[in-house]
């Protein structure tokens, strides 16, 4: 077992786990913080994104002692003092999320995406969330969800 | 039991967004395999499960000394010692055969035979890989293709019959002057939704409990009861959230009764979760279908005779048909036709429905010979659709209630520019790519079944909806909320909505687009029910400003109950509601099809054009543009319906493009089960996709005039795209998924 010492959603957090435990159990099964979704394993559909130190990673390829130290962003930590993130608002306004399994991943896709395009392009949204996988909106309200909130960060930003 | 009166409904109010829309953008929302209670999470055990490595045989053996030794694990179930089970024939939705470690045989590899519990899954998983397993291999029975010879006569076709035959199909082939034979080909496909299938079981002494990802509690608890021999009553089931089904969580699998055994040999909560792997084989799949179609016409393209034969793989262990010969019986208006499905055994899992079952690989194979059709006719396939335009039912010669697929046609043509198409091959270019535009009729039965709903107006004027349905991301919470509001007039924000419990009132499986058109009259029947007792109430209550009123003068609307004679004098349901002591009033509905559905035909339509883009070089395909227009019936909800809709049609460019499971020829396991190897679309494969509906209410199927959306997206779109790539590049692939190397060895 190894203790493992983690900044999650701005608290500090320790917790004893094996080595090698896959930091998405880590999340989902420890720290209860069940938002952050399971989808495939093996990195291949985004549903376990979370943001470590600012970079996009599929938490269930990251073993726990890898994360010792880091600082992580999941999908609980994204809305603040109760009041949606521009991008939940959008994605909940656009229907951006149907059955919301990959909505979790998504969402902080898109805030990778927009911290590093604040104006994407059709074709940066499309490549920045190609690695999340959806079975059931058809995308395009996803799309439609990324360029609202991108309007509305720019415009609070400029505000 | 309320009638359809055949007269508009009133606009129900939508809700802006979904119901349950702020839990998911949160990831608050909780899914089956995420309860941490009501158990004690500390005892929570976590179970495994092992598959076959060969696809025929028996178990001789299974040494699972090391396995025991394993740190963490708590039991092993096997064929040796997992106690006995009551077997009944399968009864599909509901009960598929299933494996449930009752023998030593092996039918398909991947087939569950042991289950691994332990303290955590890490220590399940890995005591699972020092089972050491001896079999005795059998022959399999592997591939389609090449064992057509094989095909028989399903012995339980379903529904439908496996053959079927509407005038002289040979005298119409004789007297055409056009005709078009061909053999087309669909795959496997694995319905792949984004939540895994998992199931937590507890037992509460005699009684079972179980959190499932399920698109049919009601048949869950059902066959739970029935496989572990115990009272029906005695069986819990909740789901309040489904991550996807696509009608691989239509029925129950092995998964589900094994957690539950596990559960009740060690006496403690147990978690099963599939992995994504093991979701090719033990929870169903699309079977790989063989149509051989032959379509004649008349010189002015008037279908004389059309003839679709189709082969498809069976599991061994179940016969499961997939009625794609079923548009060639009903979209067109032709004089004579000739169906037929039979089956080839495989040692393959039991395969099962699939997003739009039938019609999906029907539209698909039967649209690109009307393409083929259309071409050698040199008449625009538009315009050969209208011209056998089905203004009757021809596989039951009676009319459909409702049907306005021509404004389909015009409206989606226009919007997408269909005008502006050559109809040449290769004649269109932007760039390095070939541009190819293409069309399809879209389809899918309307079905209905028995649904039960309760209502109740709470303090304060909010109300509570119930029914033991579910919400697969469809939209079943907001359409409920919203049909609940209509009946008594309120905003449907102050509604309350649940489902997916077994303890509320039984719906049906959420399957073959029947959701809303059978709980929603139930809510409506509810919701007149508790509008009668509201005012019964009202006229009893001397505070009231309607008593004395009759029953029958009393309306609501805006939150108040009113008289129709003298809408001033009202009484609102807050008030109403806090002299009854705020006491809730309750009110049960029920609905079911009108007995007289069997003089009509219900069922739904669309036009999907397609634009893509076929690189000069390397052959990929790009669709560019989807344009579609749908008869639906009375669209519920735009943002939830068009998600269906759009949702449907990513699938049919993935039908068209993408999605096949490809099967070892030796081992017969499925050789890309993970989401890398089996592709399905991301972001950057879909270009634009743009909906509309027709909105016009069928009354004739159902009081609230909708006929279900879940399933016709998919279909028509696979076409719509193989011939939007035939006006590209001239090639015709009849052979899906159309994959670049098949396009550059036409």
């Amino acid at each position: 077992m190894s203790l493992v010492h983690l900044t999650i959603n701005g608290e500090n957090k320790s917790v004893e786990v094996p080595p090698m435990k896959r930091l998405l159990d880590v999340l989902r099964e420890d720290l209860h913080l069940t938002g952050t979704k399971e989808g495939c394993g093996e990195g291949e559909c985004g549903a376990c994104a979370v943001l470590l130190n600012g970079e996009l990673v599929n938490s269930c390829l990251i073993p726990a002692l890898q994360a010792n130290g880091t600082s992580l962003c999941t999908i609980e930590g994204v809305s603040t003092e109760g009041h949606l993130h521009p991008i939940q608002q959008c994605f909940l306004e656009k229907g951006g999320a149907q059955c919301g399994i990959c909505t979790p991943g998504m969402i902080l896709a898109t805030q990778h995406l927009l911290n590093k395009y604040p104006n994407p392009t059709m074709e940066q949204i499309q490549e920045g969330l190609a690695g999340n996988l959806c079975r059931c909106t058809g995308y395009m309200r996803i799309f439609e969800s990324v360029q609202e909130a991108a309007k509305l960060q720019n415009a609070g930003a400029g505000a | 039991m309320m009638q359809a009166a055949e007269k508009a409904p009133k606009p129900v109010k939508q809700l802006d967004h979904r119901y349950e829309g702020i839990s998911k953008v949160t990831g608050k929302i909780k899914y089956a395999g995420e309860f941490s209670e009501p158990f004690a999470k500390s005892d929570l055990l976590y179970a495994y499960l092992v598959q076959s490595t060969i696809p025929s045989g028996d178990i001789v053996s299974i040494d699972r000394a090391a396995a025991d030794n394993s740190a963490g694990v708590v039991t092993i179930l096997t064929p040796f010692n997992a106690p006995k089970l009551s077997q009944a024939p399968p009864q599909p939705p509901a009960r598929r055969n299933l494996s449930l470690l009752q023998d030593t045989s092996v039918s398909y590899n991947g087939q569950p035979i042991a289950v691994v519990v332990a303290r955590s899954l890490d220590e399940a998983k890995s005591a699972a890989a020092l089972l050491k397993v001896k079999y005795a291999p059998k022959p399999a029975k592997i591939g389609l293709k090449n064992r057509l010879a094989e095909a028989r006569w399903p012995k339980d076709p379903g529904k439908e019959p496996a053959g079927n035959h509407r005038g002289d199909a040979q005298a119409g082939f004789s007297k055409a002057t056009v005709i078009i034979e061909n053999t087309y080909i669909t795959p496997i496909q694995h319905h792949n939704p984004m939540e895994p299938h998992g199931t937590i079981a507890w037992w509460d002494g005699p009684k079972l409990n179980v959190y499932d990802s399920t698109q049919y509690i009601t048949g869950v608890r059902q066959s739970l009861a029935k496989t572990l021999n115990i009272p029906v009553d005695f069986v819990h089931v909740v789901d309040p959230v489904v991550g996807g089904g696509f009608g691989s969580k239509g029925s129950m699998w092995s998964h589900v009764p094994l957690c539950a055994m596990a559960a009740r040999i060690t006496g403690k909560p147990v978690k099963l979760i599939l992995e994504r792997e093991q979701m090719f084989g033990p929870v169903g799949g699309r079977p790989s279908t063989v149509n051989k179609i032959k379509l004649g016409a008349s010189a002015d393209g008037k279908l004389l005779a059309m003839q679709q034969d189709v082969v498809m793989n069976a599991s061994v262990m179940e016969d499961f048909v997939e009625h794609a010969e079923g548009p060639t019986k009903n979209l067109y208006m032709s004089s004579a036709n000739s169906v037929s499905a039979k089956i080839v055994e495989a040692n393959l899992g039991v395969s099962t429905f699939m997003r739009a079952p039938g019609e999906a690989p029907g539209t698909a194979v039967l649209e690109i010979a009307m393409d083929e059709l259309a071409e050698k006719l040199n008449m625009d396939p538009v315009q050969l659709r209208l011209v056998n335009y089905a203004e009757t039912d021809p596989s039951h010669d009676r009319p459909w209630t409702s049907k306005n697929l021509k404004d389909c046609y015009q409206q989606a043509a226009d919007r997408f520019g269909w005008s502006k198409r050559n109809a040449t091959p290769r004649s269109m270019s932007d760039g390095n790519a070939w541009i190819g535009y293409g069309m399809a009729t879209a389809t899918y039965p309307a079905n209905r079944s028995a649904a039960m709903a309760i209502v109740r107006l709470l303090p304060g004027g909010r109300m509570f909806v119930g029914s033991g349905t579910q919400d697969l991301g469809t939209g079943t919470y907001t359409i409920m909320a919203q049909q609940a509001a209509a009946g008594l007039g309120i905003d449907p924000t102050l509604v309350e909505v649940k489902l997916g419990d077994s303890t509320l009132p039984k719906a049906p499986v959420s399957g073959g687009s029947q959701s809303s058109a059978s709980v929603l009259p139930a809510i409506q029947d509810a919701t007149s029910q508790l509008k009668l007792k509201l005012a019964d109430l009202a006229i009893a209550d001397a505070a009231s400003p309607l008593h004395g009123l009759k029953t029958l003068d009393i309306d609501a609307k805006d939150g108040k109950l009113f008289n129709r004679n003298n809408p001033t004098q009202s009484d609102t349901l807050t008030d109403l509601i806090a002299r009854n002591g705020n006491k809730p009033v309750e009110a049960t509905g029920s609905a079911e099809p009108a007995e007289s559905k069997d003089a009509m035909s219900s069922q739904s339509w669309g036009a999907v054009f397609a634009e893509v883009a076929v690189d000069k070089d390397t052959h990929m395909v790009k669709v560019r543009r989807i344009v579609a227009t749908y008869d639906i019936g009375t669209l519920l909800n735009q943002k939830t319906g068009h998600n269906q809709l759009m949702g449907g049609i990513v699938w049919g460019i993935s039908f068209a493009l993408h999605e096949e499971a490809h099967i070892d020829s030796v081992y017969g396991r499925v050789v890309n089960e993970s989401l890398a190897e089996y592709h399905v679309p991301v972001n950057a494969d879909i270009g634009t996709i743009d909906v509309s509906t027709l909105n016009i209410p069928d009354l004739k199927f159902n009081p609230i005039g909708s006929r279900g959306i879940g399933e016709i997206g998919i279909t028509g779109t696979a076409a719509a795209v193989a011939n939007a790539i035939y006006n590209a590049t001239g090639k015709r692939i009849r052979e899906y998924p159309i994959t670049p190397d098949k396009i550059m060895l036409a």
